[in-house]
């Protein structure tokens, strides 16, 4: 193992409602949703029409760009409707879950006799193959690149994040498997908290592992990238989450497309925050016993504080997502609250307030802006101070604004995603969407580059 | 918000006037649209008021300042305490109204103008232009210039955060150079009351740096640091913009390698310029005199306008110094040179800025290549 990766810089929130240590159910929804939306680079085809059987790995929905590429259904039922938006844009489809599952068998294989040809085959086929997201931009992985490498992050570090030690802990054996299948295309670099003593994951093999130590987003995947192996022009890199990994492990040591996971259900508006097991798609509604009688209040997250999407009430946990937030939303005015020299129920990591008093102190946050937007003021050293990157934040993102291609490739487009900025926009005192700069300079590299 | 200020209203052309007061009262009730759905606490009316608070001190001293000053004019002696800032007092609010007025005036209507919400920019601008103009400036003339300064300085290129020169500072150059008989010599720095003269034997009330030679010698070092000499109305008391300096330090909201940067390339210069004989003056009184102090910590450090990375902070501090003394060795025309110094630097500072990045990114690629 390598020595420890220190990362000075970022910024913990310190922000009540982290879930328990226990998981408080284990369901299967009666309705599950497909959404193309959570695998951005997908262009949908329809594969299915309502009524349709399905089980639990059938093909839904495939890629119109390269029609290998499945999304799959997480349980087995019959397709109740297809959600289609605007221009009849496909936005979901919603399956009705059997009683008793009944799995689509993909045969049990030995990935580390496999080809990387036939690993490819078998993650497109049963549909896992959209859990890995190719970097730079962030998009759906191309079958037909070879990638430099491959990284997982073994932790989050988000605010309130699923404790991987505890939900993944256990499936040691599947992510083992998970390793030896995408070996056979690129390397495979996991990274580890260094903070975990005997973490479960560092007695993994295969791969080479990294530790980490620091404050959030050290547990971000491109945070470590840019530490192990930085993405340089023309390089590609797969990345997947852990729960991913242990999915394909599952995939070839029992055959079947088995995506349940333990989702963190978290936040500070959150009724007694704990562990749910569930498939990704499950309506925001069946949590229900997690947020009071007021849901018109409450911001529903699918994901962290900081990048996770806002689905609302009627939305679904996303594909590659394992939490759930669950926040007021901060409507209320505040008298004079910005020259008030307390402020005592708010956190800021500005010396003008006092919250560096109480470090240990988790406050009970809202999503109020707690301010109007501006243009930047402040220097690019008060945001660098919560990125642990070889980057200028503000440099980079006014780059995005002025949709400046050849600056946005010298301060490093390729090496970021909005979510490795978010600690930035998180302490901005001139209230710019910062993730919203940095993806829009994205979607126009895309646009550019193609 | 009431509807007839919003879009189509009938009042909409107040709309911005009317926001800016409503979430001086409140912090508004807007929420996250997208990306970090929660935020920090901070926003930038509570920065820039700090700056405000931590140059309240040598605005309050400036006011006794000029009382005393004309005291000492009128042949008075001792320290008259509340007597000298009232008279202070009522000679410097006349200059804070027009300031104010005439600034953010021009900045409601110019955001009005944009569609845009009013930016706190001018609350410290407007602060710190007083405090460096002479107490008798005509107030005509400080309106004019403070127009000049906020449409010429800032509004034309977006307003606050896109602006390239200090809009105080622009307000100050523009007065020099349009009426200098008001801003230099030694008849400017002392307020009179209509009528009045100096009557007190021998006094001058130029300030210590437009004397020549031993005469600056005149005022000591504690005078010098404690501020009793005359001058713009708050640069002179190098303690009180001393505590203010602590404040903003410790907030972070001033950046301490300008500050010492600015106070080293200072002392080398004024260290040479002793040495080789071309002034009698030692290296560290250079840093008491005229707006040094004033332009250091509060001037130089204005984050829009200094450079933002932080080795070109470095490097503009230290040329910020050097370039003050410089000019005060070498031209006797101009004793202050702080003001220019200040101005050049900011024009410099994105070049500065430039070269900074991109040895970074010269530095990044070859590390990348090298992996």
């Amino acid at each position: 193992m390598s020595e420890i990766i220190v990362l000075k810089k970022g910024l913990d929130v310190p922000v009540k409602g982290s879930a328990d240590l226990r998981v408080s159910k284990s369901m299967t929804p009666a309705t599950v949703a497909v959404r193309p939306d959570d695998v951005k680079g997908l262009l949908p085809r329809l594969l299915v029409k309502e009524g349709d059987r399905v089980l639990c790995g059938s093909p839904v929905i495939a890629d119109k760009k390269n029609p290998e590429i499945l999304l799959t259904a997480p349980v087995s039922g019959s397709v109740k409707e297809i959600v289609r938006g605007e221009k009849r844009k496909l936005l979901a489809v919603l399956i009705e879950a059997d009683d008793t599952q009944e799995f689509v068998d993909f045969g049990v294989s030995n990935p580390a006799a496999l080809s990387a040809d036939e690993v490819k085959a078998a993650l497109l086929g049963s549909g896992l193959w959209p859990m890995l997201v190719q970097r730079p931009y962030g998009i759906l992985a191309d079958p037909a690149a070879t990638p430099k490498a491959v990284f997982v992050s073994a932790f989050n570090s988000g605010p309130l994040a699923a404790d991987t030690e505890f939900t993944l802990g256990s499936q040691v054996a599947f992510i083992q498997k998970g390793i030896e299948a995408l070996a056979r295309i690129a390397p495979v670099h996991v990274s580890l908290d260094a903070s975990v003593k005997d973490s479960a994951f560092s007695r993994l093999t295969g791969c080479t592992l990294h530790l980490f130590r620091g404050k959030h987003p050290a547990g971000n995947v491109g945070v470590q990238i840019s530490h192990i192996s930085p993405i340089r022009k023309g390089e590609t890199v797969w990345t997947l989450p852990l729960h991913g990994l242990a999915a394909i492990g599952k995939l070839f040591a029992t055959g079947r497309y088995n995506v349940r996971r333990l989702v963190a259900v978290t936040g500070p508006a959150a009724i007694e925050p704990s562990y749910v097991e569930t498939v990704p798609g499950t309506p925001v509604k069946c949590f229900a016993p997690f947020y009071g009688n007021t849901p018109e209040l409450d911001r529903f997250i699918s994901g962290d504080l900081l990048s996770g999407a806002n689905v609302g009430e009627d939305g679904f946990l996303g594909w590659r997502d394992d939490q759930i937030t669950i926040i007021h939303e901060g409507t209320e005015k505040e008298f004079i609250g910005w020259i008030r020299p307390l402020r005592w129920k708010q956190f800021s990591t500005d010396r003008s307030y006092f919250s560096w008093l109480t470090p240990w102190r988790k406050y009970d946050m809202t999503t109020n802006l707690h301010g109007g937007p501006r243009p930047f003021l402040m220097n690019d050293g008060y945001y660098a101070k919560v990125l642990p990157m070889d980057i200028y934040p503000v440099f980079l993102a006014k780059a995005c604004l002025a949709g400046d291609i050849d600056k946005m490739e010298k301060f490093g487009i390729y090496e970021v995603l909005p979510e490795d900025l978010a600690t930035c926009e998180f302490v901005d005192p001139s209230k710019i969407y910062i993730q919203d700069c940095i993806a829009k300079g994205i979607d126009l590299m895309l646009k550019e580059m193609a | 918000m009431n509807k007839i200020f919003e879009k189509g209203g009938k009042l909409y052309w107040l709309h911005s006037t009317v926001d800016a007061f409503e979430t001086f009262l409140h912090v508004p009730g807007t929420v996250t649209l997208k990306g970090s759905h929660v935020r920090d606490a901070i926003d930038l009316k509570r920065l820039l008021i700090l700056v405000v608070i931590a140059a309240a001190p040598a605005a309050l001293f400036g006011m006794w300042n000029v009382g005393y000053q004309h005291g000492l004019a009128m042949g008075q002696t001792g320290v008259h305490i509340l007597e000298y800032f009232w008279f202070g007092f009522l000679k410097v609010l006349p200059l804070y109204l027009v300031s104010y007025i005439v600034g953010l005036g021009i900045e409601f209507a110019s955001s009005q103008i944009r569609g845009e919400e009013v930016s706190e920019g001018y609350l410290v601008s407007g602060f710190f232009i007083p405090l460096i103009v002479p107490v008798d400036i005509p107030l005509w003339m400080l309106a004019v210039a403070v127009a000049f300064a906020v449409i010429f300085g800032k509004e034309v290129f977006g307003g606050t955060g896109m602006n390239i020169w200090n809009p105080a500072l622009l307000t100050r150059a523009f007065l020099f150079f349009s009426y200098p008989n008001y801003m230099s010599g030694s008849d400017c720095w002392i307020a009179f009351k209509k009528g009045e003269t100096a009557v007190a034997d021998a006094f001058t009330g130029a300030t210590p740096l437009a004397l020549d030679g031993p005469a600056q010698y005149g005022t000591g070092f504690w005078d010098l640091f404690i501020g009793t000499v005359p001058g713009s109305v708050g640069e002179t008391s190098v303690i009180a913009i001393l505590l203010g300096a602590i404040l903003l330090l410790w907030t972070g909201i001033a950046s301490w390698k300008i500050m010492c940067g600015s106070v080293l390339g200072a002392l080398v210069v004024g260290w040479i310029g002793n040495a080789a004989g071309i002034t009698d003056i030692p290296c560290y009184m250079q840093l008491l005199y005229g707006g040094f102090a004033f332009g250091t910590v509060f001037m130089a450090t204005d984050p829009v306008t200094s450079c933002q990375t932080e080795c070109g902070k470095w490097i503009f501090g230290i040329l910020i110094g050097m370039l003050c003394i410089t000019v005060r060795l070498f031209n006797p025309g101009y004793a202050e040179g702080m003001m220019l110094a200040i101005l050049l630097l900011n024009t410099f500072a994105p070049l500065i800025d430039h070269c900074v990045v991109s040895a970074h990114i010269n530095r990044r690629e070859r590390k990348l290549k090298a992996a």
